[in-house]
């Protein structure tokens, strides 16, 4: 499969756009006209070859960009990769599985080649030849979870299991719905979700920890997130917040097409199998809202689910100050039809 | 405006004297000399020839709660001038305890926080540790955008008191930083900041 990267920028001009290729593989989140907490976990197995979950890592032709982005991310706010130094044998267990998945799901741009502990990496996309030595940190330019992750769309978080609960031990975070790792790391599973309001009550945590501590090696699962950006801005991070939260008050009418935009996240949870540890991938995606109206169904559907969602959920997600005027634009792509089952385009 | 009931806040449970220790540290600041007096009403007063208090008097000095202590009669009493000089001393003191060591802190959150801060660091599991909070609520907390941490809350918002941004206080806790979380509160409007409420007297 041939893949032709996109030359855009998630920042300044955000020149970032989907082509009509891409509008169609979106993961759109919404199986049904409304939206609430749930803990909605499937296997994470592959579907279409042309949807999202075509392959298990998913590589699109945000790739390029995205990767340029996270590397200036990097420079402005190192913290934004950390790892406690207990979590080297999961970073090692990380390196490998997105190595082989990226190998295996696009050959024409990833190639791994193993001769016992020593390999070989090969990215062409990024331009990269790299031979190391597995399990020997020396042999790469920067520890294993941060080299490979600037190397792979999506943030990534380890988490450690111990005392039966998970533990925040590790993480490349750039492209964030607004939480800190540099807060957060070394939180447990419950810390770390505390600010989420309404879940906790309805047990949606923990029976989302009870699942997580019994998962299995070679059997990983995902869920679907969403929140909204104005701009197509991959760092929403709260250290920035005082930079990107003024977009928010920009919504008018006549811009909502362009400047808002519905961010997904597909959240793949993966049992690591030397440190026993959990690789959590978050893969942001955006599209705009003029870009999602093209396909009717979701033009409908998320029409109905922001105008009826409780106001917890949308204070909480930041919606609060641009929904009215996002959901009146959107009434216009809603004639009222019912919808079909699924998260697919009809 | 305050996010109340966030899961990652502390729960300050209180001292209660553990029977099996072989040893009993306390790190006390100001009127956390109170909670050790009220556990030490409660409890066998055998552990005191195991126990080694450290203490700050830092905002109660003229209460002279050290003298309460000194009368309870522990092993060993020494007191710092302040909080920074008595974190030290714990931290040297954890480099050498034994097996069975109890470690208790009671003060402020602040207090508590820091304390923990250097209990984490010296391999101690928190949930071993026995708190309690006395005192001022006043807080430590964290401006998310340069890092900075401002000593001594006690409104919210609250100016940074290093990149000057105004910061709403959440309720969100890092162990590994004994601090919560500020958060700029007007960043959406510039200048629309709320005028300060003494949240944390």
């Amino acid at each position: 499969m041939n893949i032709a990267f996109n030359d855009e920028t998630f920042r300044d001009d955000f020149t970032f756009r989907n082509s009509p290729q891409a509008i169609r593989r979106f993961p759109f989140p919404f199986h049904e006209d409304s939206y609430m907490y749930a803990v909605n976990m499937e296997p994470h197995v592959p579907l279409a070859r042309d949807s999202a979950y075509g392959t298990l890592i998913d590589v699109d032709e945000h790739y390029v960009a995205e990767m340029r982005d996270r590397a200036l991310v990097l420079k402005e706010d190192p913290l934004r990769y950390q790892a406690l130094p207990h979590m080297m044998t999961a970073q090692w267990d990380t390196l490998e599985l997105l190595m082989e998945q990226q190998a295996a799901g696009y050959p024409e741009l990833f190639t791994l080649t193993r001769d016992g502990d020593r390999w070989h990496w090969i990215n062409r996309p990024l331009n990269i030849d790299q031979r190391f030595t597995f399990g020997d940190a020396a042999t790469l330019p920067c520890e294993p979870l941060e080299y490979i992750t600037r190397q792979a769309q999506g943030d990534f978080c380890i988490v450690d299991q111990r005392d039966g609960n998970l533990w925040m031990d590790a993480g490349m975070v750039t492209t964030q719905a607004d939480w800190s790792l540099d807060f957060d790391i070394g939180m447990n599973f419950m810390e770390w979700h505390g600010p989420v309001p309404l879940a906790h009550q309805i047990g949606v945590f923990d029976r989302a920890l009870k699942f997580l501590l019994n998962l299995q090696q070679g059997r990983p699962v995902r869920r679907l997130n969403w929140t909204m950006t104005i701009n197509a801005r991959l760092d929403t991070s709260p250290e920035n917040y005082h930079k990107w939260g003024p977009d928010r008050a920009t919504v008018t009418p006549e811009n909502v097409g362009n400047k808002v935009h519905l961010r997904c996240e597909l959240q793949s949870l993966w049992r690591l199998p030397r440190s026993n540890g959990i690789l959590f991938v978050i893969r942001c995606f955006l599209i705009k809202m003029e870009e999602l109206v093209t396909v009717p169904k979701w033009a409908r559907r998320f029409h109905r689910v922001l105008r009826d969602l409780p106001p917890e959920l949308a204070d909480y997600k930041g919606l609060t100050r641009y929904r009215p005027t996002t959901v009146a634009w959107l009434a216009k792509y809603d004639d009222g039809a019912p919808t079909s089952p699924g998260f697919f385009p009809d | 405006m305050l996010v109340q009931g966030i899961k990652s806040r502390p729960v300050y449970t209180g001292l209660a004297i553990d029977r099996h220790a072989q040893q009993h540290l306390f790190a006390l600041e100001g009127e956390g000399a109170l909670a050790f007096a009220d556990a030490l009403a409660q409890a066998d007063r055998k552990f005191l020839a195991t126990a080694e208090i450290l203490y700050v008097p830092a905002g109660s000095r003229a209460a002279r709660h050290d003298l309460g202590l000194s009368a309870a009669g522990p092993l060993d009493l020494w007191t710092a001038p302040t909080v920074p000089v008595l974190l030290n001393r714990l931290r040297v003191t954890l480099q050498t305890a034994a097996m069975g060591t109890r470690l208790y802190i009671a003060g402020t959150e602040g207090f508590i926080g820091e304390a923990m801060q250097v209990a984490l660091d010296a391999g101690i599991d928190f949930n071993s540790i026995l708190t309690e909070h006395r005192g001022s609520s006043a807080r430590r907390v964290q401006c998310v955008h340069c890092k900075g941490i401002t000593e001594e809350v006690i409104t919210s918002p609250f100016t940074c008191s290093h990149c000057g941004l105004p910061l709403l206080v959440r309720d969100h806790y890092s162990r590994r930083l004994g601090a919560f979380q500020g958060v700029n509160v007007d960043a959406e409007e510039p200048g629309s900041a709320p005028r300060p409420e003494v949240m944390f007297p």
